[in-house]
C-alpha cells in the first residue's frame, strides 16, 4: 500500500452533512444509493463505467487536479473511483465516513465544468458521475448547509436568495430611478404582455448588485428594445437545485421560469450575465420539463450584446483603453460556445486585448461554478488552495482588467485575485459595454 | 490429447469467433433498447453528423490537446490499436489456416514485418503495464484488474512470437497461443475490453451534446 492508497479521513466541519449523517442508517444508505444507481440511471452510465480504461487522460483537464501538484486524488477518474466504483463494488454499503468524503468530493472536488470529457478518448461524462453522487447525498439528507439553504430558498420563493415580492419590484423601481439619471423616460416595464424581450436576472442581483439591473436598463432604452421585467416569481434564473442533485425542485424552478415567461407572452427570453443560470435554463431545466430544448428561445447577454452591437443599436463612444483579458466561463464556453462572439464584443469594445492560455472550450474553470462557491464561506480556503492553477493561468496573461461575462466566475476570481494579490479588477462584458457606449437612444435610419 | 487439440485448432475457433461477435452484437442491441425504455431523450440529442464530427477528430493522431499533452502514452496507445487488429489479420499463417479451412485468402504481411511488429506489441504491452506503476495517476486508478486485462491480451502475442520462432516447446506454445487468443476473443464482450463498441458509443453521444447542443468542440 502507498500513500496514495491511504483513505483520507474527512474532517467533520459542516454541520448539515453532520447532522445528515447521525440520522442515516446502513440500510437508508444502501437502499438510496441502489435505487439512485440503478432505477435513476440507465445504459449510459453503465457505459461510462465499463468503458472507462483508467488510462489517466483525463487528469490533466482538472483544475483541482493541476493545483494540487498532480496529486492523483484530484484526477477526475479518481473522483469517480472514490465516490461511483466503490458505492457500486460495496453495493451501496458503504460507511459513513465514506459518505462524508463522498460528499466533499462531489462538491467541493469537482466544478461539473466538464473539461474532462473532452480530455477523455471515450468522452465519458464525468461531471454527469459527480452530479449523481449529489443526487445520492441529496436523497440521503447530506448536502452541504449553505447551498442546501439557497435550494431552500429556491422552494420557498422561487429564487435563490430569500428576496420578497416587494423588496423585489422595489428593487426594480429604485434602479429605474437611478436609470433616470441617464434617460429622463428610461422604465423598467414590470408585467408588459406581449413584450419582445423578458429580461431575466439571478437573485444576487437584486440582493447586493442592483448597479446591474440599472445598467442592463439604460443598454435596453438605449438600444430601443420593447422589453419587460416579469414582477411575481419566476423572474430569478438560477437554479442551485440543479447542483445538489434536487431534481424535483429543480424543474419546479425551470417550469415556474418558463411559465412566467409564457404567461407574458414575450418572445425570447434575454438573461444577464450568469453561466449557471444559463444552464440551467437552455440545457438543463428544459429537460427536466420534457423539452428537448428550451420551449422560449433564451438568450444569453453575450449573444445578445452582439446583437446590438452587430445591428448598430449601441455604438461605441471610445474604446476601453486598459488591457484586458478573457476569462470564457465554462457553461458559456463549453456549454453553448459563445466565446467567439464574446471576443468579437471585447475587439468591438475594447483597444488592448490579451488571450489567456488554454481558452475558449479548453479554458480552465474558475473554481467557483458547479455550485463548489455556493457551498460557503467553511471551504473559502480549500478553495483558494485548489484555484492555484486558475491563479497562474490568470497572472500569466498580465492584464489590468479582467472579463468575465459569468457572476459565478465573478466572485470566485475576485477571491483568487485577492487571495494571490494579482492586482486585477474583474468586469462583466455588460460593464464594458455600459462605460463605452454612447449614451443615446436607437433610432431606426439615424 | 489429438482430441483435445482438434477441438481447440477446430470448432473452438469459431465458438470463440462467434462468441465474440455475437457478444458484441448483443450487447450493443442491449444498450440501445436501454437507451429506448430508459432514458430515449439522450437519443433525441444525438445526430449522425456530430457523432462523426467527435469520433473523427479523436481518430487523428495528436489532434485533440489531450492527447498532445501526454504525448508518448497517446502515440504508443495510437499505434497499438491498430497493430492489435492488424497483425492477426494480416499474419502469413493465419491467413493460410483461413485458406484451408474456407478457402479465403487476402495478402499478409511479410513474416519479418510481422515479427517486428509483434515485438512493438509487446513491448507496448509492458510500457502500459511499467505506466500503471510509475504514473501516480494512473496508479492511483490502477488495480489487479487492469494488469490482467494488459496480461490478457499479452499472452496470445507472446506465444505467438515464441512459437513463430520456435525456441522451445514449439507444440506447446501453439496450444498456449491458440488458447489465450481464443480466451480474449471470448473475454471481450464481457469486460472493459467492450470499450470496442461502447467507446464510439460514449464519443458520439459527447460529441452530441457537445456539437449539437452545446455548439461547442469537445477536443
Amino acid at each position: 500500500m502507498n500513500e496514495n492508497d491511504a483513505e483520507i479521513i474527512e474532517e467533520a466541519t459542516d454541520e448539515a452533512v453532520e447532522k445528515g449523517l447521525e440520522r442515516l442508517t446502513s440500510e437508508r444508505i444502501s437502499e438510496v444509493i441502489n435505487q439512485v444507481l440503478h432505477k435513476e440511471t440507465g445504459a449510459r452510465f453503465k457505459a461510462y463505467v465499463d468503458t472507462c480504461m483508467r488510462c489517466g487522460l483525463c487528469s490533466d483537464a482538472c483544475s483541482y487536479f493541476l493545483s494540487n501538484d498532480r496529486d492523483p486524488r484530484f484526477s477526475p477518474a479518481a473522483k469517480v473511483k472514490q465516490t461511483i466504483w466503490e458505492m457500486l463494488d460495496k453495493k451501496g454499503k458503504v460507511s459513513k465516513d465514506f459518505l462524508r468524503r463522498a460528499v466533499h468530493i462531489a462538491h467541493l472536488e469537482c466544478n461539473v465544468c466538464r473539461r474532462c470529457s473532452m480530455y477523455c478518448p471515450f468522452g465519458i461524462d464525468m461531471a454527469y458521475m459527480m452530479l449523481l453522487v449529489r443526487r445520492i447525498c441529496h436523497k440521503l439528507e447530506i448536502t452541504p448547509q449553505y447551498i442546501q439553504d439557497t435550494v431552500n430558498s429556491h422552494s420557498v420563493t422561487m429564487n435563490q436568495m430569500w428576496v420578497k415580492e416587494d423588496e423585489w419590484i422595489d428593487t426594480l423601481q429604485w434602479q429605474e430611478e437611478d436609470g433616470r439619471e441617464e434617460f429622463e423616460d428610461l422604465r423598467i416595464p414590470l408585467d408588459k404582455q406581449g413584450a419582445d424581450i423578458m429580461y431575466s436576472v439571478i437573485a444576487p442581483e437584486p440582493k447586493f448588485q442592483a448597479g446591474l439591473i440599472y445598467q442592463a436598463a439604460v443598454i435596453m432604452h438605449a438600444a430601443g428594445m420593447n422589453w419587460t421585467m416579469p414582477s411575481r416569481p419566476g423572474w430569478d434564473n438560477s437554479n442551485m437545485a440543479m447542483f445538489t442533485g434536487d431534481n424535483e425542485i429543480s424543474g419546479r424552478i425551470a417550469r415556474t421560469f418558463f411559465e412566467t415567461a409564457a404567461k407574458l407572452n414575450v418572445k425570447r427570453i434575454v438573461m444577464g450575465e450568469c453561466g449557471h443560470a444559463f444552464r440551467s435554463t437552455y440545457d438543463v431545466g428544459n429537460r427536466q420539463l420534457a423539452w428537448t430544448m428550451a420551449p422560449i428561445e433564451v438568450v444569453h447577454a453575450i449573444e445578445f450584446y452582439h446583437e446590438l452591437l452587430t445591428a448598430g443599436r449601441i455604438t461605441i463612444k471610445e474604446k476601453f483603453s486598459k488591457k484586458v483579458t478573457l476569462h470564457d466561463p465554462c457553461n458559456v464556453s463549453r456549454g453553448r460556445g459563445l466565446h467567439d462572439m464574446a471576443r468579437k464584443i471585447v475587439a468591438m469594445t475594447c483597444s488592448d486585448f490579451v488571450e489567456m492560455t488554454p481558452n475558449r472550450e479548453h479554458n480552465l474553470c474558475c473554481g467557483a461554478g458547479g455550485g463548489v462557491i455556493n457551498c460557503g464561506p467553511p471551504y473559502k480556503k480549500e478553495r483558494m488552495r485548489n484555484n492555484r492553477a486558475k491563479a497562474e493561468q490568470l497572472a500569466a496573461t498580465g492584464a489590468e482588467v479582467l472579463i468575465a461575462p459569468c457572476h459565478n466566475c465573478h466572485s470566485g476570481l475576485e477571491d483568487i485575485i485577492h487571495h494571490y494579490n494579482l492586482n486585477m479588477e474583474v468586469k462583466f462584458l455588460g460593464d464594458v459595454l455600459f462605460e463605452t457606449m454612447e449614451k443615446k437612444i436607437y433610432r431606426p435610419g439615424e | 490429447m489429438n482430441a483435445f487439440i482438434g477441438f481447440i485448432m477446430g470448432p473452438m475457433v469459431w465458438i470463440s469467433a462467434m462468441i465474440f461477435i455475437f457478444g458484441l452484437l448483443i450487447k450493443f442491441i442491449f444498450i440501445i433498447k436501454e437507451v429506448r425504455e430508459k432514458e430515449q431523450y439522450l437519443l433525441s440529442y444525438m445526430t449522425v453528423r456530430h457523432s462523426l464530427r467527435s469520433i473523427c477528430a479523436w481518430l487523428i493522431p495528436f489532434y485533440p490537446r489531450s492527447t498532445r499533452l501526454r504525448p508518448v502514452y497517446y502515440g504508443v496507445s495510437y499505434l497499438f490499436h491498430i497493430l492489435l487488429f492488424v497483425l492477426p489479420v494480416f499474419l502469413f499463417s493465419h491467413i493460410v489456416l483461413m485458406d484451408q479451412s474456407l478457402n479465403l485468402s487476402w495478402p499478409a504481411l511479410h513474416d519479418g514485418a510481422a515479427d517486428i511488429l509483434t515485438l512493438a506489441v509487446i513491448l507496448a504491452l509492458v510500457f502500459f503495464s511499467l505506466r500503471r506503476r510509475l504514473e501516480p495517476d494512473v496508479r492511483f486508478l490502477t488495480s489487479v484488474k487492469d494488469h490482467l486485462l494488459i496480461l490478457m491480451v499479452l499472452l496470445p502475442f507472446v506465444t505467438g512470437f515464441l512459437a513463430y520462432h520456435q525456441v522451445f516447446l514449439y507444440e506447446w506454445m501453439v496450444i498456449a497461443h491458440v488458447l489465450s487468443g481464443e480466451f480474449l476473443l471470448i473475454i471481450i464482450p464481457f469486460s472493459r475490453f467492450s470499450h470496442m463498441i461502447t467507446a464510439p458509443l460514449t464519443r458520439a453521444y459527447t460529441g452530441s451534446e457537445f456539437g449539437h447542443v452545446r455548439h461547442a468542440k469537445d477536443w
